[in-house]
């Protein structure tokens, strides 16, 4: 579902002189459907502008990156929108939304971008929050006034409102409770049985050893750094 | 699907000066565009050639294919009170002040045969609601409104015709924080029910962001740089892009 | 040169030039004509664009009739009537049935005019679109393409604040279809007699520089909606004078105590009336209370 071929990065500062920063060089990784693959390696070594790079927001220097069938690394920005629409799912570590728009029609966006009905897509993502444990109360508020725990739970809230083939997940169990953190891994365990391809980056350790199946350290893709 | 909008090449000169050059992109039904630039980038000279306020020197606009450029005036006046819409920044230049709400949402009804007084009204009063103005005000003046509520009148009396193609120049723009998010979110809608085609011009990255699926960077009348919209705020290439970018994270 | 002086004040040149003005009209209905309005021994206001249009229009063996909302002898209709009788020497009349060529002023005449007859209307403001749209250049761009969306904002502002059409003066008419025209101050009442009438009818408006013209038997229609139809509206009530029920009124007030009378602003019609021994209920001699 996923597969990364020799993928390499590195930034331009152009206002700093014109400092080239090699970031990644000869990624490569694949995932299969069904299957969890965790990035590790130390902080700095490259898993967040790995994951940017498959969700599309970083530019690839060269290589690539297929995501159902889909080359993001060449994609134009339209086929982009269009995966992100339908095929890959993002639960980032920072809640970005509209402020004022009440949480219930935060989670129920992305439903409602596929065209579905407006009380079916509510519904779902009423069901979704209260699984997570937000409070009814808060469903029609805004979440930018949320807690940090109840920001990321509305964010897990709306990457699990579609049942993407492929999702990352940055960080999913930080700053949870042991309840909600059960709730997450639950989620995403259910997800890999209807059989989506998964990529997340986990500082927890215990949750990494539960979902996922594999491990890939990307400190391998980082080039050496000149002191 | 295919394009509302292609533009290919497009030039205005104001005598040596460029105002806008060598501009080209599409726009599909159910995207937004922003564009976004300091002021005298070139931003708004674009805009106003598509809107056809200004005539390009050069290039081609084609609006569902057909070429702007060579269609006869009747035909695109009749195209900017049915299929087109434009947003201004101040929403005086986009409302008539001396009439009533109901009639500034109601005129573009009027403009294509509509003589109902009630079916009129009853749309004006469906538009009002829809952009979160109590219609118990349809007959107030636009005078008597907020800024914010003189803008979302603007919006309901250019959507009311359903169009194809916004336009939209900093119509957030002299609203306080709450009030530009109400109004994004009201835009944000508006595109997903009716698959409005948007270009919205913005020198505001927060706004872009939560708007535009692509944008584009003008400078000096140029296209800098283009793309999806995260992928030019989280990572642009361009030397001028990194600096805007990075001067607004300071703000 | 034998010509000792111009028929009609206005000298050849300008007559001929105001006459393919007019034919210009006649030939498009309801569409304003530019014209190069002459200086006029009266002022503004004062139907200096119904005196040049009747003026090139006058010839020897024409009947004159002149009136001011509808009355023979008001000030503004005397001193018309006294100048072409001056400068033309054509023999003129009160009676509409009489007259080839009335001029007036915000009224249509109650007796029906016919054929070869010609109705000169004073125009102050010719431009039906300059309530919302005050730009020149535009307005002759929305008649060019038949934009008259604006029309009916007006109308529908009218509704919303009166809960009725309350325009009851120069009410907007599409002639034939096509140009939406400013029929002159003329109370809705007269709008009807408009459509069809077997009259010419010219529109001079001297300060705007602009003549508009129905020819005979054009088809008017009167700007509306489908839930708020035209009305033709009148005083619900009879002439105090001749007792007319159908013709405009006047409303007149008599004392301080809130006395008043109601009697028909065309003078002509209301005295035939009487001649033919109509009464109202306070004729003089009649069967006043
Ligand atoms: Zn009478």
């Amino acid at each position: 579902m996923i597969r990364i071929e020799n993928l390499s990065k590195s930034f331009t500062l152009h206002n700093q002189g014109g400092a080239v920063i090699e970031v990644l060089r000869g990624a490569a990784l694949s995932v299969a459907p069904g299957e969890c693959v965790a990035l590790t390696g130390a902080s700095g070594a490259g898993k967040s502008t790995l994951m940017r790079m498959i969700w599309g927001n970083y530019r690839a220097a060269s290589g690539q990156i297929l995501v159902g069938g889909l080359d993001v690394a060449q994609a134009s920005p339209r086929e982009i929108i269009a995966l992100r629409r339908d095929r890959l799912g993002y639960v980032s570590q920072f809640l970005r939304v509209v402020p004022r728009v009440p949480t219930r029609r935060v989670v129920a966006e992305p439903l409602l971008a596929l065209g579905m009905g407006e009380a079916e897509a509510i519904a779902r993502a009423e069901g979704l929050l209260s699984t997570l444990n937000i409070p009814e109360r808060l469903w029609s508020l805004s979440p930018t006034t949320f807690s940090g725990g109840e920001q990321q739970r509305v964010n897990i809230a709306r990457g699990f409102a579609h049942p993407y083939p492929a999702l990352l997940l940055d960080e999913p169990t930080a700053s949870l409770d042991a309840v909600n953190r059960e709730v997450v891994l639950g989620l995403i365990a259910a997800a890999k049985a209807r059989g989506a391809a998964l990529i997340g980056i986990f500082h927890d350790e215990a949750a990494r050893a539960r979902v996922a199946d594999r491990a890939v350290d990307v400190t391998a893709f980082t080039p050496a750094r000149a002191a | 699907m295919s394009a509302l909008l292609q533009v290919e090449g497009l030039e205005k000169r104001y005598g040596a000066r460029i105002g806008c050059t060598g501009v080209s992109f599409d726009l599909f039904p159910g995207e937004v565009l922003g564009i976004v630039g300091e002021s005298g980038s070139g931003k708004s000279t674009l805009l106003a050639c598509l809107a056809g306020h200004l005539a390009a020197d050069s290039g081609q606009i084609l609006y569902r294919g057909r070429d702007l450029g060579a269609m006869a005036e009747p035909e695109r006046r009749v195209l900017a009170r049915t299929e087109w819409a434009f947003v201004h920044q101040n929403p005086r230049d986009g409302l008539r002040m001396g009439v009533s709400a109901g009639a500034n949402v109601g005129e573009r009804l009027m403009a294509v045969g509509a003589r109902h007084y009630g079916a009129i009204r009853a749309a004006a009063e469906d538009w009002l609601g829809r952009v979160e103005i109590d219609p118990g005000r349809i007959d107030d003046r636009p005078r008597a409104f907020s800024g914010g509520m003189q803008q979302r009148l603007q919006i309901a009396r250019n959507l009311v015709t359903a169009p194809r193609l916004v336009l939209m120049d900093e119509p957030t723009g002299g609203l306080d924080v709450s009030v530009q998010a109400r109004l994004l979110d009201l835009l944000r809608a508006l595109v997903r029910e009716m698959g409005l085609g948007v270009i919205i011009v913005t020198h505001d990255l927060a706004v872009a962001r939560l708007l535009a699926d692509r944008l584009m960077v003008m400078k000096d009348g140029r296209v800098i740089e283009a793309g999806l919209t995260d992928q030019v705020l989280d990572d642009p290439q361009a030397a001028y892009t990194q600096l805007l970018v990075s001067s607004v994270l300071q703000v | 040169m034998t010509e000792a002086y111009s028929f009609a004040y206005l000298d050849e040149s300008t007559k001929r030039m105001i006459r393919r003005t007019l034919l210009k009209a006649l030939a498009v209905p309801g569409y304003q004509v530019p014209f190069a309005s002459r200086e006029m021994p009266m002022p503004y206001g004062w139907g200096t664009g119904g005196v040049q249009v009747t003026a090139a229009c006058l010839v020897p063996e024409d009947v004159l009739k002149v009136i001011d909302q509808g009355a023979d002898d008001t000030t503004n209709a005397v001193s018309i009537r006294r100048f072409f009788q001056r400068t033309a020497g054509v023999a003129v009349t009160e009676h509409t049935t009489e007259a080839s060529l009335i001029q007036t002023r915000h009224r249509i005449p109650e007796a029906p005019l016919k054929e070869g007859q010609i109705l000169i209307y004073q125009v102050p403001i010719p431009e039906p679109l300059r309530f919302l749209e005050p730009r020149e250049s535009e307005t002759r761009k929305m008649h060019a393409l038949e934009e008259y969306g604006l029309m009916h904002v007006k109308l529908y502002e009218d509704i919303a604040r009166h809960g009725a059409i309350a325009t009851s003066y120069g009410y907007p008419v599409k002639v034939e279809g096509r140009y939406v025209m400013d029929p002159s101050p003329i109370p809705k009442f007269d709008n009807p007699k408009l459509s069809g009438n077997p009259a010419i009818q010219l529109f001079g408006a001297g300060r705007e520089s602009r003549i508009h013209a129905l020819p005979p038997y054009t088809r008017v229609v009167n700007l509306d909606f489908e839930d708020h139809p035209f009305e033709p509206t009148k005083a619900d009530a009879a002439c105090d004078l001749c007792g007319a029920t159908t013709s405009y009124l006047d409303e007149v007030i008599m004392d301080d105590a809130g006395g008043r009378m109601f009697c028909c602003s065309d003078t002509d019609f209301c005295a035939t009336r009487r001649a033919a021994g109509h009464a109202g209920r306070l004729a003089p001699g009649g069967e006043a209370a």
